[in-house]
């Protein structure tokens, strides 16, 4: 299709994600949950559903939803009550998901995103409620039946609904990754989408640039990566388009994302759609939240990602980059906090944590919370280099390695027992450069003849004799000195 | 069962007169002679005989708790761990719990015995006990009568000298109705009062579980022994349970009955004449009584019947065939595998109150039903409510008339709903209500006077019946 019709319209996205919990305890009962456990061995008979059984309150699933809601500046209900959503389903024991419907727990608030490409947006959050997951059905492992593994069924969900404040498939994306640093620096969830613990729902419609009212919304499913959410979307406004411009016409559905093709097609359209009965929850008792229960959440809350890079810029004076790195995850900001905690100089700081620390772990294919170097450890190391005690590559091709073998060690020490320690006093240097300078009479003559691409080889050699602990600035200072004299 | 009351009882035990053992023995006798009644479900002869042994070691080293040697029922709606439960239902005629309900557990730390469990109507929904998949329950007074339902059995193990007492659940007046029809003691307690964790649900902002007794006295004991917080139910209240040992009223008290109720073209002049005689004696006894209005009498009925049908209809969804129950084996996708399940496992009642809930919950008619009666019970709550601020207790009769004949034809099954009409304020409003035995009737059966009280006030309660059942 030709690029000047396709602008002609407009995508209008919101999401819905799902956010599981990584609280100890189901959200109704006292069973665990640890994922890839022995299907249906954390299931007692509240989870089950078994008769005369009710909902047992987990007070951690509140306390979460009012950390998101704090993070995200959302209004925190006081009077929240519970609803149940009715629909038959075998992985739903009871028939009914316990959820919130008209007095979600948080509402308004937003979520920030940006890139290095597209200015500070914010996108608008229509609610956030509490709600139970479901037990999984598994068509793929029996030929003749369907298999119920119910270890999920009631493990705590939050919903965030955002406001259809999405232009494109990126923004959902940039969103996406925003919510899964929130929750993780927030220890609600891993927020690991895979695994399914942050799951995505989009609703879909497009309308010509400049006009206010929506399209037709299409809801799309079966998304289990932030990139397959992104291609989704970008091909769903192609497709709507397409079918607009062809002059059809979109009906409300609910399609669902084939990853392997990477298009969606028809799962059931608005007339199939459940009467889901909400009602208000009578085995629960609504749950208030006091205004000091939410200042005690309030002052308990760890620093966040945004506020995070917005300090590191404007204070710290990082670059954008440099500040989203740095907060990418809370182990990383958390390690950096307590480097400049150290008074270790922020740039170096941070040159330090994404150079030679982020290159070590890469390399071991390893996560910042495997990185057990303390962090005074590494700001005496950074200290060492600041103060030309030991060169940067010294430091950083061999003590580094060094103290990561040996974290509780002093680094000025293992530095000097390993002779790392830098040489800047002159005359110790010239020694070296006079005797490197003897060796090669001939390259000298070259040199001076005008090929000075030798001034390497001279302080190699400077920094062999040395072992390694020649000041370089110093050394090629001196060795121009004596060819130039 | 030779002991009309707990105090005799123990007289009994801690004087060695009798063991707990041989209690339950005769018990189990009693029981089996009036097998024809159709009360017990099941009888737990090995756990009851293993609990009188316990007992009495406790008796014996003077440290068995406060209804030690008590023989209880218990209806066929509490959990028992390792015991089945039915609700009645061919849905669950194989279930057997895998825990035991709180109030199972607190009458066992009291050192009661349990003795079995008692039809009722299934999954609690009836009048009559004719719902029950095992068959009605027989009045003991008449056999050819209901006992009423939906707690009948557990209410004519009591009235048949079976056991000392009974638990029953009253949704809408399902331990009251059959109070009144066998001349036993019944209570209601507020709601939140009693946990309901292991009573198997009918509605849950309904439900509530309650003992009969043979009297007062007992009947109050027992209420105070399964009351109280549980962290299994966010519903139940952690108020502190107070003393609810009767005592002598210090004070007159004042009273009040509904003009509606009394007039009520249903109500049996007899009992209405009878209700009047026991005004005038209250009166001369210098307890001040007053008729009040009451508008809504004629609403009760159907706010009660949305509202709990669509409690129900939820709450009986997890019968699903997949999970817990009855399974249809004629089934061949998993749509008739639901449909079969449950037009299998659940009798024509529970269906047509799940179908009814069902209907009052979908979208274009919610707010015309379920919307409305929710708000027309808070009407009726605060009406309610406010009348126990002017007097302590509001007191009628239990029910229109006395105890009616087994297996009448229904072409109009709303025509037993009205059954209800005395019974379903408490639980709208959520207010204690017991029924105390009256009469006899010239047809020679009881019936039952019934008091409110204010919410979480059984020892009022308690007190206010007391005057009334010594006048």
């Amino acid at each position: 299709m030709s690029e000047a019709v396709v602008t002609a319209y407009e995508a209008v996205i919101g999401l819905e994600v799902h956010v599981q919990m990584n609280t100890r305890s189901k959200a109704y009962s006292s069973d665990g949950y640890d994922y890839g456990a022995a299907p249906n061995s954390q299931v007692s008979p509240i989870t089950l559903g078994h008769p005369g059984t009710l909902p047992k309150a987990n007070s951690a699933v509140v306390r979460n939803a009012v950390r998101l809601g704090l993070a995200c500046g959302c209004q925190i209900r006081e009077y929240n009550a519970y609803a149940r959503k009715n629909y038959f389903y075998p992985d739903l024991p009871k028939g009914y998901q316990i959820t919130q419907d008209e007095t979600p727990i948080c509402t308004g608030g937003g979520v920030w995103i940006s890139s290095e490409t597209m200015a500070p947006k914010m996108i608008g959050l229509t609610r956030i409620h509490m709600e139970e997951d479901t037990g999984k059905s598994i068509h793929d492992l029996d030929p003749f039946h369907t298999l119920l593994d119910l270890n999920r069924a009631g493990v705590p969900l939050l919903e965030i609904v955002s406001e259809p404040d999405f232009r494109s498939g990126e923004e959902a994306y940039l969103y996406l990754q925003e919510i899964r640093k929130l929750v993780r620096y927030l220890d609600i969830s891993d927020g690991n989408m895979e695994e399914g613990s942050l799951r995505c729902d989009v609703n879909i419609s497009i309308r010509p640039v400049g006009r206010e009212k929506f399209g037709t919304k299409i809801e799309v499913k079966n998304l289990n990566s932030f990139r397959n959410v992104q291609r989704a979307i970008d091909y769903e406004y192609e497709r709507q388009c397409a079918v607009l411009n062809s002059g059809g016409q979109l009906f409300q559905e609910t399609r669902t994302f084939d990853a392997t093709k990477g298009s969606t097609t028809a799962m059931r359209s608005k007339e199939d759609a459940n009467d889901y009965r909400y009602f208000i929850e009578p085995d629960l008792a609504p749950v208030r939240v006091t205004e000091s229960f939410k200042a005690s959440i309030a002052a308990s809350m760890p620093p966040l990602p945004q506020a995070l890079v917005k300090r590191y810029q404007e204070e710290l004076g990082l670059s954008r980059y440099d500040a989203q790195l740095l907060t990418e995850s809370k182990e990383t900001a958390l390690y950096y906090e307590a480097l400049l905690a150290t008074g270790c100089p922020a740039k170096s700081g941070a040159n330090w944590l994404m150079g030679p620390v982020q290159a070590w772990l890469n390399e071991r294919a390893l996560d910042w919370n495997q990185w057990a170097m303390p962090a005074a450890s590494l700001a005496k190391l950074i200290h060492l280099v600041e103060s030309n005690t030991v060169s940067f590559s010294a430091a950083a091709q061999q003590l580094f390695p060094l103290l990561i073998a040996a974290p509780d060690s002093d680094p000025k020490a293992l530095a000097e027992t390993h002779g790392l320690l830098q040489e800047s006093d002159e005359d110790a240097l010239l020694a070296h450069v006079d005797a490197a300078l003897a060796a090669f009479p001939d390259k000298v003559e070259e040199y001076k003849a005008g090929k000075k691409g030798l001034m390497g080889l001279f302080m190699g050699e400077v920094m062999k004799r040395s072992r390694g602990a020649a000041d370089p600035k110093v050394t090629s200072r001196l060795i121009q000195q004596r060819l130039e004299s | 069962m030779t002991y009309p009351s707990i105090e005799s009882l123990h007289s009994a035990l801690y004087a060695g007169e009798t063991t707990c053992a041989k209690l339950v023995e005769a018990s189990l006798v009693r029981a089996e002679e009036k097998s024809d009644l159709n009360i017990f479900i099941e009888l737990f002869p090995e756990t009851a005989r293993a609990q009188a042994l316990a007992v009495d070691q406790k008796i014996q080293s003077q440290t068995a708790g406060p209804l030690a040697g008590v023989i209880v029922a218990l209806k066929d709606n509490l959990c028992f761990k390792g015991h089945g439960v039915s609700a009645s239902s061919n849905m669950l005629r194989d279930f057997e719990s895998q825990f035991t309900a709180t109030v199972v557990q607190k009458l066992i730390d009291a050192d009661a015995i349990i003795l079995g469990r008692t039809g009722c109507d299934e999954f609690a929904m009836g009048s009559s006990n004719e719902t029950s998949a095992y068959g009605p329950v027989k009045n003991p007074l008449d056999p050819s009568l209901t006992p009423g339902g939906s707690s009948g059995g557990s209410a004519s193990a009591v009235a048949a000298g079976i056991c000392h007492a009974a638990l029953g659940s009253d949704t809408g007046g399902s331990i009251r109705q059959p109070a009144a029809f066998t001349g036993t003691y019944g209570v209601k307690p507020t709601y939140g009062r009693v946990s309901r964790h292991g009573v198997i649900a009918y509605a849950s902002s309904f439900d509530q579980v309650g003992p009969f007794a043979k009297c007062l006295d007992d009947l109050a004991k027992i209420t105070e022994v399964i009351s109280g917080a549980d962290a299994y139910d966010t519903t139940c209240s952690d108020r502190a349970v107070p003393s609810m040992a009767l005592a002598q009223a210090d004070r007159p008290f004042s009273f009040a009955y509904y003009k509606e109720v009394l007039d009520n073209p249903a109500l049996d002049p007899e009992i209405r004449d009878y209700f009047f005689a026991q005004v005038q004696k209250l009166e001369a006894a210098g307890h001040r009584v007053e008729a009040m209005d009451f508008p809504y009498l004629d609403a009760l009925v159907p706010i009660y019947y949305i509202l709990t049908t669509a409690e129900a209809s939820s709450n009986l969804a997890r019968y699903d065939g997949v999970h817990v129950g009855h399974r249809s084996e004629n089934a061949s996708d998993l749509e008739s595998l639901y449909k079969k399940s449950r037009s299998e496992g659940f009798g024509e009642e529970v269906q047509r109150r799940i179908l009814l809930g069902t209907f009052v919950l979908s979208a274009g008619y919610f707010d015309a039903f379920y919307g409305k009666a929710q708000k027309a019970r808070r009407v009726v709550r605060d009406a309610t409510l406010e009348a126990l601020q002017q007097v302590d207790a509001l007191i009628g009769p239990t029910t229109p008339h006395t105890a009616f004949p087994l297996g009448q034809e229904y072409t109009d099954p709303t025509v037993l709903y009205l059954e209800d009409i005395f019974t379903v304020q408490a639980p709208i409003a959520g207010i204690p209500a017991v029924s105390i035995p009256a009469g006899p009737h010239s047809n020679g059966l009881p019936f039952g006077i019934q008091i409110m009280a204010g919410p979480f006030d059984e020892p009022k309660l308690f007190q206010a019946a007391h005057i009334l059942d010594r006048l």
